[in-house]
């Protein structure tokens, strides 16, 4: 069963005149299945040529988005997912592990989220624990210690406000991996492919090169959170967003990323091998590029570009007000 | 088709702003409240133990309630004064203001809401770095403004604070950053957000030198300043009855809808759970301070020069 939002309806309409069509022998129906699939490109385009704010949102947390797993899966050979944080618990809404990418053994690590209520419900929708954040850790340290790449793939509405999560320190979890990723001695590589929710998605999301693709979000507050803050309304989000310039080629232009990557027409999930197939691409030669540079040479880069963020006025005379 | 976290991603997202904003209320109730009962500024009432206080009497007491040891938010400035050696401090980037880097606009625009902030406070962001000594001994110390849009980190707290230890590690000095905050500031959204990298990321430098960082938590300490350098300290140190969380309390009640025990997410609760070293009276900090910096730093307590063994 698809999944189509509120303006992706004409597309959901034509999905299902054309597999109406389908059913039938008949001539005349496998030519309005062809005409269908004109049609619906022809209405694909139309759509995502003018996508307000707000849709964008909602295509960076579609439901038949491909998930971390789910690009793991198919970018990289023999995959080998590793658990828990060897303190408490293994929080499945972070996965991480080992594997292979065009022959090159990497570590990689995601926010996870569910495609039904049971998987939601152990991997909590995305949002993880410390311990989530602390397997992150263990093997961010592991990719130092044998020299993988890490690789992070970030997506998730934050992370989770609970009273396991306070009591184990949620903060300090989420500060020690800033810390950690800031000055780990491999290259390091983060690509948001849904949702940058916060602080939980900044967790896994230091490194040297910081790519978006075009659908999705990074922000510091969701905009539902920030409407009912700032508004005093929750139902001004498609305000909030617009405000909160979260969207990949809002980001780029403030130079927080440094890369968007371009979806398949209809967004990622209307295509996920080829989405793939960008990220996969994106990896391996942004892994080239990086991994020419000696170790002392990549530190000093991360740091200066972090160092670089923000904007301020130093001398009140030169200021506005 | 419905999306089924909205609620989920609301709520946690609150946290990041909702102790300013809860503070905000409060003030403004406080000050209706004051208004009608008693004369303004001449007394105040104990959040705790609901005595009244003489306003004079509790300045004197450097803001702590003398009945039961309650401690109120402290000024930053007084905070200064209490912890750094008289007329030893010296200011830095005490020009450094706002820019808007996204334009934002809400129902203010952001602009006026720095305005308003400047004239309300006095003060031009919220946190004031700088260098001093603590009995004797020069440290970086950089001491967040609660007043100051309740405290929130923007650009200029990120700058300020990573040049303050910046300056530290060139000068071998130690650092000390007091905390109090509601958490990353929403109008630069990703600018406030990538400040929490920055900050940690000059913190992993000051390690690297070997030089101590202590963070000591006020009330409040939540949000992108908790998930960052407020929790990265050597040693953490928390006042006594400090709100110090990742998510705001009513942010975790609304999500799993029962009432939160008693005391949770105070300084005695994160002690309890591990997360603070030790928990420090407003009276015993400066002493506290110095003892703590001049064991680590292997210095005598007659000798205050600076930091002899920091790295070499
Ligand atoms: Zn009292």
């Amino acid at each position: 069963m698809k999944n189509y939002l509120e303006f992706e309806k004409p597309i959901a309409d034509l999905h299902s005149k054309i597999s109406d069509f389908s059913n039938s022998d008949n001539v005349n129906c496998r030519k309005m299945v062809q005409e269908c699939k004109l049609e619906l490109n022809r209405t694909r385009k139309e759509i995502f040529k003018n996508l307000t704010t707000w849709e964008k949102v909602q295509l960076a947390r579609h439901p038949d988005r491909p998930y971390a797993k789910d690009y793991i899966t198919s970018i990289t050979d023999d995959f080998l997912q590793l658990h828990g944080d060897r303190l408490y618990a293994d929080d499945e809404a972070i996965i991480g592990g080992i594997a292979k990418i065009n022959g090159k053994s990497i570590m990689i690590i995601g926010h996870q989220k569910g495609r039904n209520v049971q998987e939601n419900m152990r991997c909590n929708f995305g949002m993880p624990h410390p311990e989530g954040y602390r397997k992150a850790l263990r093997l961010m340290r592991m990719a130092e210690k044998f020299n993988l790449p890490l690789i992070t793939l970030i997506d998730t509405p934050g992370a989770y406000p609970g009273i396991g999560a306070e009591e184990r320190g949620q903060a300090e979890a989420i500060a020690q991996n800033l810390k950690v990723m800031a000055n780990l001695k491999v290259p390091i590589i983060c690509i948001v492919i849904g949702e940058g929710g916060s602080g939980g998605a900044l967790a896994i999301g230091v490194g040297d090169t910081l790519a978006m693709l075009e659908y999705t979000i990074y922000s510091v507050i969701s905009p539902e959170g920030c409407a009912s803050i700032l508004w005093r309304d929750a139902s001004m989000a498609p305000k909030a967003a617009e405000a909160l310039k979260l969207l990949a080629e809002d980001l780029k232009k403030l130079h927080i990323i440094d890369k968007v990557l371009k979806e398949p027409l209809g967004g990622a999930h209307n295509n996920p091998k080829k989405i793939a197939q960008t990220i996969k691409k994106f990896i391996i030669s942004e892994l080239e590029k990086l991994e020419k540079d000696d170790l002392t040479f990549l530190l000093t880069k991360r740091y200066n570009k972090l160092r670089e963020v923000g904007e301020f006025m130093e001398n009140k005379s030169l200021g506005t007000f | 088709m419905k999306f089924c976290f909205d609620l989920e991603m609301l709520i946690k997202d609150l946290c990041l702003n909702e102790e300013i904003k809860m503070s905000e209320n409060k003030q403004e109730q406080k000050s209706n409240k004051e208004k009608r009962s008693v004369p303004l500024g001449v007394w105040n009432k104990c959040d705790n133990c609901h005595e009244i206080l003489y306003a004079k009497e509790l300045n004197q007491n450097k803001k702590v309630c003398a009945i039961c040891g309650y401690h109120f938010k402290f000024d930053a400035w007084d905070r200064i004064n209490l912890l750094i050696d008289h007329e030893t401090f010296i200011e830095y980037d005490h020009e450094m203001t706002s820019a808007d880097p996204i334009k934002f606009e809400d129902l203010k625009m952001y602009k006026d809401r720095i305005k308003s902030a400047m004239a309300k406070s006095g003060r031009k962001d919220a946190v004031i770095t700088g260098e001093g000594k603590l009995s004797g001994l020069k440290l970086g110390l950089g001491v967040m403004d609660f007043s100051f849009l309740g405290g929130s980190m923007g650009s200029v707290v990120g700058e300020k604070l990573t040049r303050l230890i910046e300056n530290s590690i060139k000068e071998k000095m130690p650092v000390i950053i007091v905390s109090t905050s509601g958490g990353a500031r929403m109008q630069e959204s990703m600018c406030s957000l990538m400040q929490m990298a920055k900050v940690s990321a000059t913190l992993a430098k000051l390690s690297e030198a070997r030089l101590p960082f202590i963070s000591v938590l006020a009330d409040p300490t939540t949000g992108g300043v908790s998930a960052s350098f407020a929790m990265l300290g050597d040693i953490n140190m928390a006042e006594p009855n400090a709100l110090i969380a990742f998510a705001g309390p009513r942010v975790i009640e609304q999500t799993i809808r029962q009432k939160l025990p008693e005391g949770f997410q105070r300084t005695e609760f994160l002690k309890e759970h591990g997360m603070i070293d030790m928990i420090v009276e407003r009276e015993n900090m400066k002493h506290t301070l110095s003892r703590t910096l001049k064991i680590l730093l292997n210095l005598n307590y007659s000798d205050g020069k600076g930091v002899k063994n920091a790295k070499n």
